[in-house]
């Protein structure tokens, strides 16, 4: 184990720009905050948020995450704000000490931060004034405890950081079960009293539906119109329509949906918790079970958080496979999705059958790189894993030449213009382009709504802005336009992986000689990347030891559902299956 | 086919040795019974994790779970015979998992699928991870990997066909008097909590709250 580094005084942010012009505009109650963007006061967060939002034209708020800060004694939260034209965040903060633990709520100003405020209730326990829903998100209602408190420990708590030195240099661990006291991974609150366990957890839920429903209720119906009654359903966790445990919560009247909650945490896997114990390396392949469909894209991301803070570069031939294992995953993302959107419009399992029949090949390209059909924790710091053959590069490129081609034209083709599809489609789900901004959706769900942000293009990362591709938009919003989106989004994959696949250099695959504890210098990054499904962020504070000392993931499936009730309103039960099939979720990402 | 050619014990003519099949009736019965069931175990369609994005490639063509004859995923758990956990296991989630089990009729089998719903796998230390899910219900196959690759997962359905059919009627569980009894559904309080568990809990608590008193902050 390396010691700890000593502790600098970290740099403050230089104010230039447009933090400057906030800075004017607000006076003392912005300051500078350590590496990068500013601390603004409390008082005015609300009425500086609105400026950054409609003055200086930051409309789009990507992330929001807390950070215990235990021993200066306060929590932070951070907010990253990008401009839909393109170019670098505005980062601003606002800051709570550790007892008190309250912030003014953005939902008002930024309607996409509603989940992510929830969560940081969840997990940090920090509340937001004037939210309108402030309830736990991925844990239940009754939890002891908020888990990524630095001061909260995991039953199964062994030490602050790995390795644990029970099991390096020593080499020999104990069951975790036969080291605590329940023997399993379970604690109980030492005043807690166990003749009152019942699981009310539901509870809250339904309470908060059905004051909704008795307020609407309240109203007068129309004396001639039919008389309905308001009726709650509930869908999943278990339901074949869900894509794994998401559960929904719908408001019915009569057959149509007044209100719809989602219910997320069901696999809740606590991974930034096990991140913060984890170094650097370790949590590449966790990071591969976030969207467990594109693992590739996710340890892009990863890897380029890490890089921002160690300053490094990967050579050429690596970021050329970088590139083209990322639009192979998209490509195997946009396959899966259009299929299991079909499933869930009704056509059961035969589309989709066609739609992974190619997946396969692909897979079997990086079982071969990586060594793994799924989970291909491939990218390094500074480089990939494993280098490929040229027998690899042929093989991609008769995929990449005619068999994709191939099955993408099949799917046009059938799908496309099929009359079912077109009236299940056309019109559900309609996501305008102020809201789909508001709500901080991503990915295919805000280009389908008009908005051409696309991170590749926006902020261009890794050797993106080498390579001619278009960003696919459509402007309708609805659930056919998320589908075409997706196609045209393959064919783009498909130009800038021929071109990848053409120019790819020999060389190096890794800068410098692989490490396995690496030291990152004190900081903080936000890497972004164009994931399939959205931008996936990673915002990463590094105190200078072998360890993060916060790993946030923004993920864009689960920020993405914000808009969810937003886009079911008005439509009817079968709808929303739809609704949610065409947003493309996948729950290791929504609940992580 | 040994156990039921059994020939040595009894008094056979020659000529008559391969045209007769001498056996009990309990495994007569047994046999036909599991050999017309093992080859048609519809599992629950039921996903939890990434495990479940391999469990839906082994239906698809390159894998044909259909060559086995489990290729009819029944949404309801009613009409499943077969539970295949496939992925993390949450405490959030493990009440919905034991209610589903609960309401599959018997005959039913549980396959754990992977390493996090065998034991945790590698969220095993997440304060949110249930350490294999055999903790509350009854597994007869265990699958490795993360996630085991479909060939694997085909693999523990041919090592539950051999479950399957070793099985007698006389003995199995479901042809037994009395109603089987459902597992109690675990409770979501300030953490997982099995009821089966409950008085034990009751009697160290009091003990731990006798002897340090009750301070909030602290616990076990």
């Amino acid at each position: 184990m390396t010691a700890p580094a000593k502790a600098k005084a970290a740099p403050l942010a230089e104010l230039k720009g447009d933090l400057a012009v906030l800075k004017e505009k607000f006076g003392d109650a912005v300051q500078p905050a350590e590496y990068e963007g500013v601390v603004i006061a409390n008082g005015v967060l609300v009425e500086a948020a609105r400026f950054i939002r409609d003055e200086l034209g930051y409309q789009y708020l990507s992330s929001l995450t807390a950070v215990d800060y235990i021993q200066e004694g306060y929590f932070e939260v951070v907010y990253h704000a990008y401009r839909l034209e393109g170019g670098g965040p505005l980062v601003f903060k606002a800051r709570t000490p550790r007892g008190v633990a309250t912030i003014p709520s953005l939902v008002s100003v930024w309607p996409g931060a509603d989940f992510q405020e929830r969560e940081a209730w969840d997990l940090m326990g920090i509340r937001f004034a004037g939210h309108p829903n402030l309830k736990r998100i991925l844990l239940w209602e009754g939890f002891h405890g908020h888990p990524l408190r630095k001061d909260w420990k995991e039953p199964y708590y062994e030490e602050e950081h790995k390795p644990f030195s029970s099991r390096w240099p020593s080499g020999h661990h104990i069951r975790a079960e036969d080291r605590v006291f329940w023997h399993d991974n379970v604690q109980y609150p030492l005043d807690w009293d166990p003749d009152q366990a019942e699981d009310t957890s539901d509870e809250w839920l339904y309470i908060g539906m059905g004051q909704f429903a008795r307020a609407e209720t309240g109203e007068r119906v129309e004396p001639k119109s039919l008389r309905t009654e308001r009726l709650v359903v509930n869908m999943g966790p278990q339901h074949p329509s869900t894509h794994g445990v998401f559960r929904m919560v719908v408001t019915l009247d009569g057959e149509t949906i007044v209100r719809l909650e989602p219910v997320m945490g069901y696999l809740h896997r606590n991974h930034e918790k096990i991140g913060e114990r984890n170094m650097y390396l370790q949590n590449m392949p966790y990071t591969d079970r976030l969207d467990y469909i594109c693992s590739m894209s996710n340890n892009l991301g990863y890897a380029i958080a890490v890089e921002k803070l160690l300053g490094i570069k990967p050579p050429e031939r690596a970021e050329y496979l970088r590139v083209i294992m990322a639009e192979f995953t998209r490509i195997v993302n946009h396959l899966w999705a259009i299929g299991f959107l079909l499933n869930d419009l009704g056509a059961f399992f035969t589309p989709a059958l066609y739609a992974i029949e190619e997946r396969e090949l692909i897979l079997d390209l990086f079982e071969e790189a990586a060594g793994s059909r799924m989970m291909c924790n491939y990218m390094r710091f500074g480089g990939v894993a494993y280098d490929v053959s040229d027998d690899w590069i042929a093989r991609a490129k008769e995929l990449v030449y005619n068999r994709l081609p191939r099955a993408i034209e099949e799917l046009d083709r059938y799908l496309t213009h099929n009359e079912l599809i077109q009236s299940r489609c056309q019109g559900v789900g309609v996501l305008p382009p102020d809201l789909a901004v508001a709500y901080s959706t991503a990915g295919p769900v805000l280009r389908a709504s008009g908005i051409p942000y696309d991170v590749r293009r926006a902020e261009p990362y890794s050797i993106y802005d080498r390579f001619d591709f278009d960003v696919a938009v459509r402007y309708n919003g609805d659930v056919y336009d998320r589908y075409l989106i997706r196609i045209d989004e393959m064919w783009q994959s498909l130009r800038i992986l021929r071109q990848a696949l053409e120019q790819i250099p020999r060389g190096e695959i890794q800068a410098g000689k692989k490490q396995y504890m690496m030291r990152v210098p004190a900081g903080q990054a936000y890497g972004r990347v164009e994931n399939p499904k959205g931008e996936l962020g990673f915002y990463l504070v590094s105190d200078g030891s072998p360890n993060p000392y916060r790993y946030h993931i923004r993920a864009p499936s689960f920020i993405n559902l914000t808009a969810l009730n937003e886009m079911c309103k008005g439509h009817k039960v079968a709808d929303v299956v739809v609704i949610l099939g065409s947003i493309d979720i996948v729950l290791g990402e929504v609940d992580r | 086919m040994d156990e039921l050619h059994d020939l040595n014990t009894m008094p056979v003519p020659s000529e008559l040795r391969n045209n007769i099949f001498i056996t009990t009736i309990d495994r007569f019965v047994s046999y036909i019974y599991n050999w017309g069931r093992k080859r048609s175990v519809w599992p629950m369609m039921f996903g939890l994790a990434c495990c479940a994005i391999e469990m839906i490639c082994a239906a698809a063509s390159r894998f044909d779970i259909a060559r086995f004859g489990s290729e009819l995923m029944r949404p309801s758990p009613r009409q499943a015979d077969l539970m295949i956990v496939s992925g993390t296991v949450t405490k959030k989630m493990v009440p919905q998992i034991v209610r589903l089990y609960n309401q599959m009729s018997e005959p039913k089998y549980v396959i754990s699928m992977g390493a996090c719903a065998t034991g945790g796998g590698p969220f095993k230390e997440g304060y949110n991870v249930v350490s294999g899910i055999d903790k509350f219900i009854p597994v007869d196959v265990y699958v490795p990997g993360c996630p085991p690759r479909p060939e694997a997962l085909l693999h523990g359905l041919l090592k539950l066909y051999e479950k399957i059919e070793r099985q007698s009627v006389r003995s199995v569980p479901w042809y037994q008097r009395g109603e089987s009894e459902a597992i109690p559904v675990p409770i979501l309080g300030p953490d997982l909590i099995d009821p089966r568990r409950l008085p034990e809990i009751r009697a160290r608590l009091g003990e731990l709250q006798a002897q340090q008193g009750s301070s909030p902050e602290s616990s076990l």
